[in-house]
């Protein structure tokens, strides 16, 4: 199993290019979309796209699935999630601590007003 | 981001939630960003004393420690402490943590606020190399959770 350092490793490397960032928001924009119709918009070669396209998947980032001759791309949620709960380090953190430390105040509550009885 | 704000509606008293926040028991309770344990808590909850909390974050199985010191105690109304990073992160410098109960029918009224991180923020977007990205990943995000 791949440990969580490493995915988020992969995801930033993967996403530190601005030709895959593109490609990316593309996906996001219409989902299921084939590789020539990806590569269209980028002033590149397919092969080049089709690297791109692996960096992406081995990331996790996108999925491939092949249909006859049309191979089509579509875009994986869970590393980009991943990503964003490390970014999002203060938020996750703080509200994660507050709802422990809502439960834990309310049960000192009950357990004083159990002593006063 | 430069500051984050959270409320929470407690069921139970100020004081007891003020010792909750403030106390190295009470902290031994809740504070880190998931259910990874706190391993080590100092606190000396006075204006010019100091706390250090050292826990785990299942996340990414890794050790962080924060600490710093206690600016302002009234208890059981406001706590406001500096920040700072030990381990785990590269140090960004000092933030600022303040809290502030407010009696309700209820219980506490909890306001959260965690300031001046402007300098982390622009710090992290370098180091990772990828400047500006940060809203395009956020857009990204926000339609990648839809699917």
């Amino acid at each position: 199993m791949v440990n969580c350092q490493e995915r988020l490793d992969r995801t930033f490397k993967a996403l530190a290019d601005t030709t895959r960032r593109a490609i990316l928001a593309q996906l996001e924009r219409t989902d299921g979309v084939s590789i020539s119709e990806l590569a269209e918009p980028f002033a590149i070669h397919l092969p080049a796209v089709m690297k791109h396209l692996d960096v992406l998947r081995e990331a996790g980032l996108v999925t491939r699935s092949k249909s006859g001759r049309t191979v089509t791309v579509r875009l994986r949620a869970q590393p980009m999630r991943e990503a964003m709960d490390w970014l999002q380090l203060y938020e996750r953190f703080w509200s994660s601590s507050l709802d422990r430390l809502t439960s834990y105040a309310e049960s000192k509550e009950a357990e004083t007003r159990k002593k006063s009885r | 981001m430069t500051s984050l704000t959270l409320v929470r509606r407690i069921r139970a008293r100020p004081q007891i939630v003020f010792d909750a926040v403030t106390t190295a028991e009470g902290i031994a309770q809740w504070w880190g960003p998931d259910a990874g344990p706190v391993l080590a808590v100092e606190s000396d909850p006075r204006v010019g004393g100091r706390y250090r909390v050292r826990f785990l974050r299942m996340l990414d199985n890794t050790e962080y420690e924060s600490s710093g010191e206690f600016l302002e105690i009234v208890r059981p109304e406001r706590v406001v402490m500096s920040w700072r990073w030990k381990d785990g992160v590269p140090d960004p410098g000092e933030s600022r943590v303040e809290i502030m109960l407010k009696t309700i029918p209820e219980g506490t009224e909890l306001t959260f606020m965690h300031s001046q991180l402007q300098d982390e923020e622009s710090r992290r977007s370098h180091e990772g190399g990828w400047m500006g990205a940060l809203d395009k990943l956020e857009a990204l995000y926000g339609a990648a959770d839809a699917v």
